[in-house]
C-alpha cells in the first residue's frame, strides 16, 4: 500500500474513506468537496510530488447499487510512484464534481470525455462541453449502463439526427467570444450559434 | 409459324443501327477516357486509409491505374475511396463531400465499416456509408488488402465502362426525401442496418 | 457592342452608404476597437479571419478538425475539434470477452496494432494475476518494437509530406512493407494482427521469421541514413522546424504529454526505463530526450528512437528462448485444434472459453505501456465476469493533441501544419 494514503488521512482525516489495493495498485477514495484540496496537496507537498496526471475517467457498475466513481490517476515522477484517487457520485443525486484544470492542464480535454460520457459536471471547467459526440447529440451519454449499445433512436432516426447536425454550425464559446465582440451577427448566424450549444436541444430538458 | 424475336430495347440507345454505333464509339470513348483516369478523393478515416497509402505507395501504386494524383478538393475528383470507419459525427462531412463533387462521380466503399458498419455495430456507428451516399463499388475485407482495393478499382473501371452517356441514368441527381437530407426512406435504411437490430427492434441483446 | 449596366441585388452589398467597404467584425489586433473606429480606418485589416482546417483535409492526419482564428498569417488561436472518428470502443469493450477486445485494440492505434494488444493483454494478465512465459515476453518485446518503428515512419512519411519533401514518404513506406510482410508471416494479417492472447500469443513465429527479421535490422539503418541526410540537415527543414511550437518541461508535464513528445522537451521519462515491463530493464538501449521541444527536436527524438528499436531487435533475437508461449493453463487458452476435435475434455475447455469467456477476479488493473505515441494505458474493471465493467483506454495522442492550442498560439498558419504532424496524432486512438 503506497504511505502517501496514510501522509493524507492524516492531513484530511475523515475526508478520506477507504484505502485498498488492487492487483498492486493503490485506490484512495476521496470524499467530493475535499476533492481539490487533497489533489493539490498531492501534487505541490515536497514529499508527496504527484506532479503528473496520468488519467481522469469515471467507472459505473452493473451493480445500481453502487455510486459511480470518478478516478483520478496521478503519478510522480521522480519518485516514480502511482496513486489512484476516487471520488463516488450518486448516480440518484447530482454528477457534479470539482474540475481539476486549475491544477492540471492536461485535465481539459479528460474533463471533457468524461462528461460526454458519464453526464458528469465538472464545477469551474472553462469550456464544458462535448468533446466525441456532435454537441447537440440527444441520445443521452453513451457509457452510462442505462444506455444500450446501439443508442436509443432508430438507425434511420440516428441517420437523420446526424445529418441535420451541421459541424460548421458547431462553434464553442471561446469562438463565440470572438464574434461577441461586437456583437454584429447576423439572425441567421446567431441562430444557428444559439442551436449548437451545449449538447441540449432547445426546448428539451 | 413466325419466329418472333424480341429485342431488349436499351435505355437511349438510338433505333437507327448507324446512329447507334456512333453513339457507341462516343461511349467507348469518353468512358475508357473516365476510367483510365480516375482521380480519387481519397476520405480515409482510419485503418483503411493506411492500406490506402500503402497502395498508393511505391509496392502496389496505383498509379498505374490511373490514379495518379489524388484530389483532395472534391471539385476535382472522380471518385470518392470512403476507406475507414464512418461515424454519425462524420456523416454530414461525407454527404457534404459528395453534394461538392462534380459529375460524374462514383464512391468506393472499402472495407467493412464503409460497406456495413464492421465490428461496430454500435452507436456512433453509421451502419454502411450507402446510407448516406450511393455507392458503386464494396470492397470487402478488414482492412482490404492493396491487392483487394485494386481489384475493386478495376471493377469500377469495369462500371464505367458499361455505362451509357445517352441514358439518362447518371444525370438525375438525387433529390433528399426530406429537408434533413435523408436519401433513402427510413425503413430501408433500419433494414440493411440490421440484420443484428437494434435497440429499437430487439432482435440480440448484445 | 453595347455596354450594359447589369445591377445586383447582393444580399451583403460590399459597401455601405459611405462607400466604406463592410466586413464581418471579428476580433481585434490590439486594444478594443469601437465600430466607428473601424469605420474611420477601413485600410487597416484589424479583424481577425476564422479558418476551418477540416475533418476532411490532407493534412490533419485524420479526421481532425482546426479552427484557426487567423490575425493575416499568424495564428491567433486554434481550437482543436476531434469526435470524428469515435466509434464506441469502450463501450463495446462491455460487452465483449477479454479476449474478443483483442481485435478491438487493433483498431485504435492502427498505425501500431501489436503494441496495442500487447498493452491490452499486459493489463488483462495483471487483473487476473496471470504470469507469461519467458518465451512470450520476448516475442511480445519484439512485436512492441516492430510497432514502434512502423508508427514511426508514418509520422517521418506524412510529416514530410507535410512540411513538403515527397521522397521520404516512399522510402519509409517501403520499411514499412518490409515490417508488414514479417506481421503477416507471423499473423496472416498486415495491419489488424491481434497478436496476444490473453495468457500468451495468438500463434508461435514461424521459421523464416527470425531470418526476415534480422536481414531488416541490418538493412534498416542503411534507410535511416538516407532519410536522415535528407532531411536532417537540410536548411529548408530546420527553417520549418526549429523553434517552432515549443513546449517547456514544466509546461509538457502540466499538460500530461507522454512519449516523444514529453522527451523532446527535455523531461527524460519513459515507460520502459521507469516503470518497466516485459523485461526492458534487462535489454541495453537508451532514452531519448531533447532539449528545446520544438518540432526539429521531435524529429530527433522520434528518429533516434528508430535506432534505439532497432538495437532492441537485434538483442531480443539473440536472447529468444525456446520454450511454449502459452502459460499452462488450459481453462485461459485455447487448446490447439486436432486435440479440440478428438479429445473430450478439450472440446469443453473450447467451448466455455470461446461461449462464455475467461472470467476475470473482482478488481481493476491500469497498466501503461510505452507506445509509440506515448503512454497507452489500459484500465480494467472488472466485477467477476468475463467481460470488463469497465475499460479504458488512456490515449497518448487525445493529450497531445490537448496541448496544441498552447503550442500554436503565434505561429503563422504553415507552422501550425508542421506542429500538428510533429504532435504525431491517430485519429482512431484520439477518439476511440
Amino acid at each position: 500500500m503506497n504511505p502517501s494514503v496514510d501522509a493524507l488521512r492524516a492531513t484530511f482525516g475523515s475526508a478520506i474513506g477507504r484505502g485498498l489495493e488492487s492487483c498492486g495498485d493503490t485506490i484512495v477514495y476521496v470524499r467530493r468537496d475535499a476533492l481539490l484540496q487533497v489533489l493539490a496537496w498531492l501534487r505541490d507537498t515536497p514529499d508527496q510530488r504527484y506532479d503528473y496526471l496520468v488519467d481522469i475517467t469515471a467507472v459505473e457498475y452493473r451493480d445500481r447499487e453502487r455510486p459511480l466513481e470518478v478516478v483520478y490517476s496521478v503519478r510522480s515522477l521522480e519518485r516514480r510512484v502511482d496513486l489512484r484517487v476516487k471520488v463516488e457520485l450518486d448516480a440518484e443525486a447530482d454528477l457534479v464534481v470539482d474540475s481539476v484544470v486549475p491544477l492540471w492542464r492536461g485535465a481539459d480535454w479528460l474533463e471533457r470525455e468524461t462528461f460526454d460520457m458519464f453526464g458528469i459536471t465538472f464545477r469551474g471547467h472553462p469550456d464544458l462541453r462535448r468533446i466525441l459526440m456532435w454537441e447537440t447529440y440527444a441520445e443521452g451519454y453513451p457509457l452510462r449502463k442505462d444506455f444500450p449499445l446501439r443508442g436509443r433512436f432508430s438507425r434511420a432516426e440516428q441517420v437523420r439526427q446526424a445529418l441535420a447536425a451541421n459541424p460548421e454550425a458547431h462553434y464553442s464559446m471561446e469562438e463565440l467570444s470572438i464574434a461577441e465582440a461586437y456583437g454584429e451577427l447576423s439572425p441567421e448566424m446567431k441562430e444557428r450559434l444559439r442551436r449548437g450549444e451545449r449538447g441540449k436541444l432547445a426546448g428539451s430538458e | 409459324m413466325k419466329h418472333v424475336m424480341e429485342t431488349k430495347e436499351v435505355a437511349g440507345q438510338n433505333p437507327n443501327y448507324l446512329l447507334a454505333k456512333v453513339q457507341d464509339l462516343v461511349d467507348w470513348a469518353v468512358n475508357s477516357s473516365r476510367a483510365n483516369s480516375l482521380w480519387p478523393m481519397p476520405f480515409g478515416t482510419a485503418c483503411c486509409a493506411i492500406e490506402f497509402m500503402a497502395t498508393a505507395a511505391s509496392r502496389f501504386d496505383f498509379a498505374r491505374f490511373g490514379m495518379e494524383r489524388q484530389a483532395y478538393s472534391p471539385r476535382q475528383a472522380d471518385v470518392l475511396i470512403c476507406a475507414g470507419r464512418l461515424p454519425f459525427k462524420l456523416a454530414p462531412v461525407i454527404r457534404r463531400i459528395y453534394d461538392q463533387m462534380t459529375q460524374p462521380k462514383w464512391v468506393i466503399s472499402m472495407g467493412a465499416c464503409a460497406s456495413t458498419g464492421g465490428i461496430f455495430d454500435n452507436y456512433a456507428m453509421v451502419q454502411g456509408i450507402d446510407t448516406i451516399v450511393p455507392v458503386d463499388v464494396y470492397v470487402p475485407g478488414c482492412p482490404p488488402r492493396p491487392e483487394g482495393l485494386l481489384y475493386g478499382i478495376l471493377l469500377l473501371h469495369k462500371k464505367i465502362k458499361g455505362e451509357s452517356l445517352f441514358d439518362q441514368v447518371r444525370r438525375r441527381d438525387e433529390q433528399p426525401l426530406d429537408e434533413r437530407g435523408l436519401r433513402l426512406p427510413p425503413e430501408t435504411i433500419d433494414e440493411i442496418s440490421e440484420p443484428f437490430g437494434n435497440s429499437v427492434h430487439q432482435f440480440r441483446s448484445a | 457592342m453595347t455596354k450594359r449596366t447589369i445591377e445586383l441585388d447582393l444580399a451583403t452589398p460590399g459597401v455601405d452608404a459611405q462607400g466604406h467597404p463592410t466586413r464581418v467584425p471579428l476580433g481585434v489586433a490590439e486594444g478594443r476597437a469601437t465600430p466607428e473606429s473601424a469605420a474611420e480606418e477601413p485600410g487597416l485589416a484589424s479583424e481577425h479571419m476564422l479558418l476551418n482546417l477540416g475533418p476532411q483535409h490532407p493534412a490533419t492526419h485524420g479526421v481532425l478538425r482546426l479552427v484557426v482564428e487567423l490575425d493575416g498569417e499568424t495564428v491567433v488561436r486554434v481550437i482543436p475539434h476531434v469526435g470524428y472518428l469515435h466509434s464506441g470502443f469502450e463501450k463495446l469493450g462491455e460487452y465483449r470477452h477479454y479476449n474478443q477486445i483483442i481485435p478491438l485494440t487493433d483498431r485504435t492505434d492502427y498505425l501500431s496494432p501489436m503494441a496495442n494488444n500487447v498493452g491490452f493483454a499486459l493489463a488483462a494478465e495483471k487483473l487476473m494475476g496471470i504470469e507469461i512465459t519467458p518465451r512470450c515476453t520476448v516475442l511480445r518485446v519484439i512485436a512492441c518494437e516492430m510497432s514502434r518503428i512502423i508508427s514511426h515512419m508514418v509520422w517521418l512519411g506524412t510529416t514530410s509530406i507535410d512540411i513538403g519533401a515527397f521522397t521520404p514518404f516512399l522510402w519509409t513506406f517501403q520499411e514499412r512493407e518490409r515490417i508488414y510482410n514479417l506481421q503477416e508471416l507471423w499473423t496472416g494479417a498486415r495491419l489488424t494482427t491481434s497478436v496476444t492472447r490473453v495468457g500468451g500469443m495468438m500463434a508461435d513465429i514461424p521459421d523464416r521469421f527470425i531470418e526476415g527479421l534480422r536481414h531488416f535490422t541490418r538493412t534498416f539503418p542503411k534507410t535511416l541514413d538516407e532519410v536522415d541526410r535528407v532531411l536532417t540537415r537540410n536548411s529548408v527543414w530546420v527553417g520549418r522546424t526549429q523553434g517552432v511550437g515549443p513546449l517547456t518541461p514544466a509546461e509538457a508535464i502540466n499538460h500530461s504529454l507522454s512519449g516523444p513528445m514529453l522527451r523532446a522537451s527535455g523531461v527524460p521519462y519513459d515507460v520502459r526505463k521507469d516503470n518497466p515491463y516485459l523485461g526492458y530493464e534487462t535489454y541495453d538501449f537508451d532514452v531519448v530526450v531533447g532539449e528545446h521541444g520544438d518540432v526539429y527536436d521531435r524529429y530527433l527524438v522520434r528518429f533516434e528512437e528508430c535506432r534505439q528499436s532497432n538495437r532492441i531487435l537485434e538483442q531480443a533475437i539473440e536472447r529468444l528462448p525456446d520454450g511454449p508461449i502459452n502459460i499452462d493453463n488450459p481453462r485461459m487458452i485455447l487448446p490447439p485444434k486436432s486435440r479440440a476435435m478428438n479429445d473430450m475434455e478439450a472440446m469443453i475447455y473450447h467451448f466455455k472459453q470461446v461461449m462464455e469467456g475467461v472470467k476475470a477476479p473482482v478488481g481493476e488493473a491500469y497498466v501503461g505501456i510505452e507506445n509509440p505515441k506515448g503512454e497507452l494505458g489500459n484500465y480494467l474493471v472488472s466485477d467477476g465476469t468475463a467481460k470488463p465493467v469497465r475499460w479504458r483506454i488512456r490515449p497518448p495522442s487525445f493529450i497531445n493533441l490537448s496541448a496544441l492550442p498552447k503550442m500554436a498560439e503565434g505561429h503563422l498558419l504553415s507552422d501550425l501544419i508542421a506542429i500538428n504532424a510533429s504532435v504525431d496524432i491517430v485519429m482512431g486512438e484520439v477518439d476511440r
